[in-house]
């Protein structure tokens, strides 16, 4: 019985890497290239993908050398996970369609948030304004021109419970990309909950609080990286006990990647964001299987349509391999790597706004053949401003119509077993494989922060880029071909007077809180800061008395200090 | 004409943290023969316009994707006016709506760089505007 087993897995192999195919094959390559050589006409570029990988014409059997499929993909649901977390996968449940969003005050948000909803949303996400991202109030100088901009404002509590008005929080998961101040907004949102009723043991959502991918790319950092790593680990400990539900961190390669890195460095950074997380709440004494189940990740969905879904699976076995031999994990569910995409920003252009729609459409396909557990498609007007409503309409309806008109949602992992497909998802397994081992010999991921190290290969890469197309060598359709005059498109404003009610409201909370329980409760924070407890109790005090994000921060700034950014291009 | 190196400001007002596109710039600057002084991250108006008078810059290249430049713009070249330094051109890029631009342009902005542009438009505009201004220099 196992001689034949064995005969039949040689046969699979000779199958794979026969001398017939391999002759047959040079026989093909011959003619092609013959013809090729004789048509002066023919394309002549360099195939390679938006990361600069070069891209074969043809790929057989020949080009999976070793290739075991039940070691390398096996059973969706199964180790390691390459087709997919779940056994049943979009037949069980689609994706979770939740579009990012926020914008001017709570009220107008809220809005925005009911709308999205009678759409068809399954989930929602919200962005904050730029000073609730840096942990200053709408009235600090900083903040001055930024009020409701680039997302909703948030000060207390007080924004909070209108944010979230007639939406049940037992009912729908909620998103928040926050994170220097994750913990403190995270405190409002189970506030929240609690004074609609709801238990914190059953609501459910995210908060990014990944801070480490702020530093190497999106920069709303505020502490430095130690003590922040610190209030991360507070989270994972808390929500482990008190939020059960709760994924206490993204894991971002989104930003990294925004920021310029090829397809293999968003992976291999943010998989060595999730160790250096992993190793830091081992170190404080948690036990592997109690928080890695809350882990979560965010990835981008860029132009090229291979490499994008290739990626996605390479960062699911790597996970899942990470988990169960470098921690030991025993929970299937720490071994799986649950993300959610968004479709590149950078892709979007702002000649010819409309063809961004097709951009996204494609990117989105790309996500959800990686099997991608939710989902947000950018607006056509992303390059100006924050979506206009039929902007986003459009960006929901994208996802409506892959999941129930095209097809591609009706069997798992379609493109497994295609051997681009698997060739292009080992090549980059193993690209990210070595960045980890060098940023593991750096001495992890905050060390080689502190040394620049990713920060320095994201800004080559975009120079790179850069100079790609402004060669031509990258095309993109309306910007450096295919050029012409575009009519403006209408875009979302947000006028000043958003600013004006904004302080206002801030002005009114102030005045008719108890300062006494606020001052006690910012003194309370700042000891337990002083002492190294967990903050999560304190802030939920801080902000329920009504304390401001900025007055938490500022408390906490006393302990923690700020980071300074070395200047570097 | 002289032979000494333009001398250019980056600066990033506003609350952002998007960099990627100051960070090509300084380096398409760098690489095209000048020097380049990046402020980094989230600099006041006050800070930006400081620097430029102590590095003594020809130019200032402000880059903002948040959306508070009606705010900061204006600002940036009143305190560049009150301190005798309006000789200083100010171009800058990022995301700013078309239909803000004339506003812009009204407050001193001498050009506005839209995405898609080419670095080396960019470099040679400035190198245009620096020869034809160039009495600012000593």
């Amino acid at each position: 019985m196992f001689s034949r087993a064995r005969k039949e897995k040689r046969s699979l192999k000779k199958g794979i890497q026969s001398p017939a195919l391999k002759r047959s094959y040079e026989a093909w390559k011959k003619k092609s290239s013959a013809q090729a050589d004789g048509d002066p006409s023919r394309r002549k570029m360099l195939f390679t993908t938006v990361s600069g990988r070069k891209i074969k014409e043809l790929y057989t059997p020949a080009d999976l050398k070793n290739f075991d499929y039940l070691r390398d993909l096996g059973f969706p649901g199964e180790y390691p996970f390459t087709r997919g977390i779940h056994p049943t996968m979009y037949r069980g449940r689609l994706w979770t369609m939740r579009q990012f969003s926020g914008f001017g005050t709570a009220e107008d948000t809220n809005k925005r948030y009911k709308y999205l909803l009678r759409c068809g949303q399954t989930g929602l996400s919200v962005a904050f304004h730029l000073p609730t991202l840096m942990g200053v109030d709408s009235d600090h100088p900083l903040a001055k021109g930024e009020v409701g901009k680039c997302g909703v404002a948030v000060d207390t509590l007080a924004d909070m419970e209108i944010l979230f008005k007639g939406i049940p929080l037992d009912r729908i998961t909620t998103s928040m990309t926050i994170n220097a101040p994750a913990a403190v907004l995270w405190a409002m949102y189970i506030a929240v909950a609690e004074k609609q009723g709801v238990s914190p043991k059953v609501i459910s959502g995210t908060i990014q609080n990944d801070i480490l991918k702020e530093y190497i790319a999106q920069k709303t950092f505020v502490f430095p990286p130690r003590p922040s790593m610190k209030l991360i680990v507070d989270t994972f400990e808390y929500g482990a006990k008190e939020v059960p539900r709760w994924n206490t961190i993204s894991i971002s390669g989104y930003h990294i990647r925004e920021a310029g890195a090829t397809a293999s460095q968003e992976l291999a950074f943010t998989l060595r964001d999730g160790i250096e997380y992993v190793d830091w709440a081992l170190q404080r004494g948690l036990k592997v299987d109690e928080f890695a189940p809350r882990l979560s990740y965010f990835l981008n969905s860029h132009n090229d349509f291979f490499e994008e879904i290739a990626k996605f699976r390479a960062a699911r076995k790597i996970w899942a391999e990470v988990m169960r031999e470098r921690f030991k994990a025993k929970n299937p569910r720490s071994w799986w790597l649950r993300f959610h995409t968004q479709t590149s920003g950078v892709s979007l252009m702002a000649q010819q706004p409309y063809n961004n729609v097709v951009r996204v459409a494609l990117q989105a396909l790309a996500a959800i053949l990686g099997g991608t557990q939710s989902l947000h498609t950018n607006s056509l007007d992303e390059t100006y401003a924050l979506p206009s409503e039929d902007a986003v309409t459009i960006a929901l309806r994208t996802q409506q119509i892959i999941a129930y008109e095209s097809g591609v949602s009706n069997t798992i992992d379609p493109l497994g077993g295609s051997y681009f497909i698997e060739v292009l998802t080992k090549q980059i397994e193993e690209e990210a494989k070595t960045y980890i081992r060098k940023i593991d010999d750096m001495g992890g991921m905050v060390k080689a922060i502190e040394l620049g190290f990713p920060q320095r290969e994201i800004a080559d890469s975009a120079y790179w880029y850069q100079r790609a197309v402004q060669k031509k060598e990258k095309i993109i359709v309306g910007v450096n071909a295919f050029e012409m005059e575009h009519e403006p498109i209408p875009i979302l404003e947000i006028d000043e007077a958003v600013a004006r009610q904004q302080l206002a409201r801030l002005r009114e909370v102030k005045r008719r809180r108890n300062k006494t329980r606020v001052n006690r409760a910012l003194n309370d924070l700042e000891k337990a800061a002083r002492d190294g407890l967990n903050l999560m109790p304190f802030l939920l005090v801080s902000v329920k008395a009504y304390a401001t994000l900025g007055e938490i921060m500022d408390a906490l700034k006393e302990v923690y200090g700020e980071y300074q950014e070395p200047v570097s291009y | 004409m002289s032979t000494k190196k333009i001398r250019v400001l980056v600066a990033k007002p506003g609350l952002d943290g998007h960099d990627r596109g100051a960070k090509v710039i300084c380096r398409a600057l760098r690489d095209a023969g000048m020097e380049v002084i990046y402020t980094g991250l989230r600099r006041t108006p006050e800070e930006i316009v400081n620097a430029a008078i102590q590095e003594d810059v020809d130019l200032i290249g402000l880059s903002i994707l948040s959306g508070a430049h009606p705010i900061l713009f204006p600002k940036i070249m009143k305190l560049l006016r009150d301190k005798g330094a309006e000789d200083i051109p100010v171009i800058a890029g990022g995301i700013i709506p078309e239909k803000d631009i004339p506003r812009m342009k009204k407050a001193g902005i001498r050009e506005i760089f839209l995405p898609g542009t080419s670095t080396e438009d960019i470099v040679q505009w400035i190198e245009r505007q620096i020869r034809k201004g160039g009495a600012k220099r000593k």
